[in-house]
């Protein structure tokens, strides 16, 4: 087996895993993290891909290879925005459910409880 | 060499799963960070170094320090959710769809075509009218410059995105708490000493990009980082997301990829064509351009939302 | 001479890799945090001192040569800053205990 074919399986893996965890936890920085694993899955995959398109003096295919760096970047900011609207369901709700049932903070100027969460 | 390929592949795994099951959000972080270094040592295997570097410091460094940062400010939320686990009907459905998954990529995997079609021929006859020698920066810049543009305006977008999380009362102020070190300890220290090293590293891998790997992306997120170091050790503070020079800063570098875009259409006859002989100056006029913009962007995206007024 | 130099980087990153497999046994074994941080700086400092003067023969100019350099100064800068910082952390939340 060759090395692109090996690190492609890999890549399949941990995509599979990625799906896996995904689904199964229930704290949102785990999906995030689920998610990360996904992508990097993707990433490698696609790697692999430009790996084989080796040629003319190149050790890989440089019109994927630039493709993956614009998506790690743009992977990087997906994920700074989930992050920040994570954070901001924290402070605005006290705990990071994503249950639609959930209690919700009281208001600090003793306005009682508001559900932003939808019924 | 396929043993040291297998061992790292074994490992990788191994590191994924460990991000997937470990118990708390911190330890799966931690491993989530050496996932993302181990991954650097794949891409160079995979010949792909400028691909390795990015996923360095953005793939490792940049989401390593976000997740470390939302992991430890959601501590306490942790056993709550624990208890919120799903049934055993989820969990093998889950299961079930991902062997799914996997079963269909290992299929594409092993029957992907022979010979592998390329784009490297095509990239190699049509390299020497940029003047740069890494093919990579070619494609980045010229011949795929448009992906650029819009990956540039994609990270603005989401930049806005984050700011516009802030709550009404804190809206235009300063992102990130206000931090407190000792001025004589020890991270005090270091972002004295590392900033001026991390930004002359920074440019060199900036500069070097054109003939060998490196380039902007890489740069700027070194040098965003020395930035954020001398923010956590109290040496600066968090500017205003209201300051001018600041939101100038942020749209300074497309501003200038756009015009030159149009400048373009004009003269060479397409968006974002180079007329003969102008490809190097160009290239590197936007080059110069974005990376500050970058840096700040990054940088930016990390501190996140504001929490505290202006004032 | 190529034979000698071969045998000094095959003996100096073995070295190095011992000294990584060390801290790192000693990063999974030892009781509490202070004494993992101490086992960690081993590997980082000597293995990777050691794997570095390794590799230091192989290198095709003097210019990398010196960045391999830089790269082990500048990890050990970072290892030094960081163990610092968790073991005050450490202290700290042991004493508020």
């Amino acid at each position: 087996m060759s090395t692109p074919t090996l690190y492609g399986l890999c890549a399949a893996v941990l995509i599979g895993f990625g799906v896996y965890g995904l689904i199964v936890n229930p704290q949102p920085l785990r999906k995030i993290l689920a998610f990360n694993v996904v992508g990097s899955g993707v990433f490698l995959l696609f790697g692999v891909i430009a790996r084989r398109g080796a040629g003319a003096g190149f050790g890989g295919d440089p019109v994927p290879q630039a493709l993956l760096i614009t998506g790690i970047v743009v992977a990087f900011s997906a994920t700074a925005l989930a992050v920040a609207l994570l954070l901001r369901l924290h402070d605005e709700a006290g705990s990071v459910t994503l249950a639609s049932d959930a209690p919700a903070k009281a208001d600090a100027d003793g306005h009682g409880a508001h559900t932003i969460l939808p019924k | 060499m396929i043993a040291l390929d297998a061992g790292l592949a074994a490992l990788i795994v191994a590191l994924g799963v460990w991000v997937i099951r470990a118990r708390s959000a911190f330890a799966a972080v931690a491993g989530f960070l050496a996932y993302g270094l181990l991954l650097t040592l794949v891409w160079v295997r995979l010949h792909g170094v400028d691909v390795a570097l990015t996923e360095a410091a953005i793939g490792g460094g940049l989401t390593g320090a976000l997740l470390i940062g939302a992991a430890a400010r959601l501590r306490e939320t942790e056993a709550a959710a624990r208890s919120e686990r799903p049934g055993r009907i989820v969990h093998v459905a889950a299961a079930l769809a991902a062997i799914a998954v996997t079963a269909a990529l290992a299929v594409g995997v092993l029957t992907l075509p022979v010979p592998a079609p390329s784009l490297a021929q095509e990239v190699a006859a049509n390299l020497a009218v940029t003047e740069v020698g890494n093919p990579i920066t070619g494609v980045l810049l010229a011949f795929r410059a448009m992906d650029t543009l819009l990956e540039a305006i994609v990270l603005l977008f989401a930049l806005i995105g984050v700011w516009s999380l802030a709550p009404d009362r804190v809206w235009g102020g300063r992102p990130g708490p206000q931090q407190y070190a000792d001025p004589n300890g020890i991270l005090a220290y270091v972002a004295r000493v590392l900033p001026p090293i991390g930004i002359v590293v920074g440019m060199y891998i900036f500069w070097v990009g054109a003939d060998h790997p490196g380039g902007k992306f890489q740069g700027a997120t070194i040098i965003a980082a020395m930035w954020l170091l001398t923010i956590m050790a109290g040496l600066t503070d968090a500017p205003p997301i209201s300051r001018t020079w600041l939101r100038v800063g942020l749209v300074a570098g497309p501003l200038v990829f756009i015009a030159i875009g149009f400048a373009g259409a004009v003269t060479a006859g397409a968006f974002l064509a180079y007329p003969v002989g102008y490809a190097k100056p160009l290239i590197i006029a936007i080059e110069l351009a974005l990376m500050p913009s970058l840096a700040l962007v990054l940088a930016l995206m990390l501190a996140g939302a504001p929490q505290r007024t202006a004032s | 001479m190529s034979a000698v130099l071969d045998l000094f980087t095959i003996v100096a990153v073995a070295c190095g890799a011992f000294f990584f497999l060390a801290g790192t046994t000693g990063l999974l074994r030892f009781p509490d945090t202070f004494t993992r941080l101490h086992a960690l700086t081993k590997a980082d400092n000597l293995g990777l001192g050691l794997v570095i003067l390794g590799l230091l023969p192989r290198v095709d100019s003097v210019f990398t040569g010196c960045k391999l350099v830089c790269v082990w100064l500048l990890v050990l800068l970072s290892g030094a800053v960081a163990s610092q910082l968790i073991a005050r952390s450490q202290r700290r939340r042991e004493m508020n205990r």
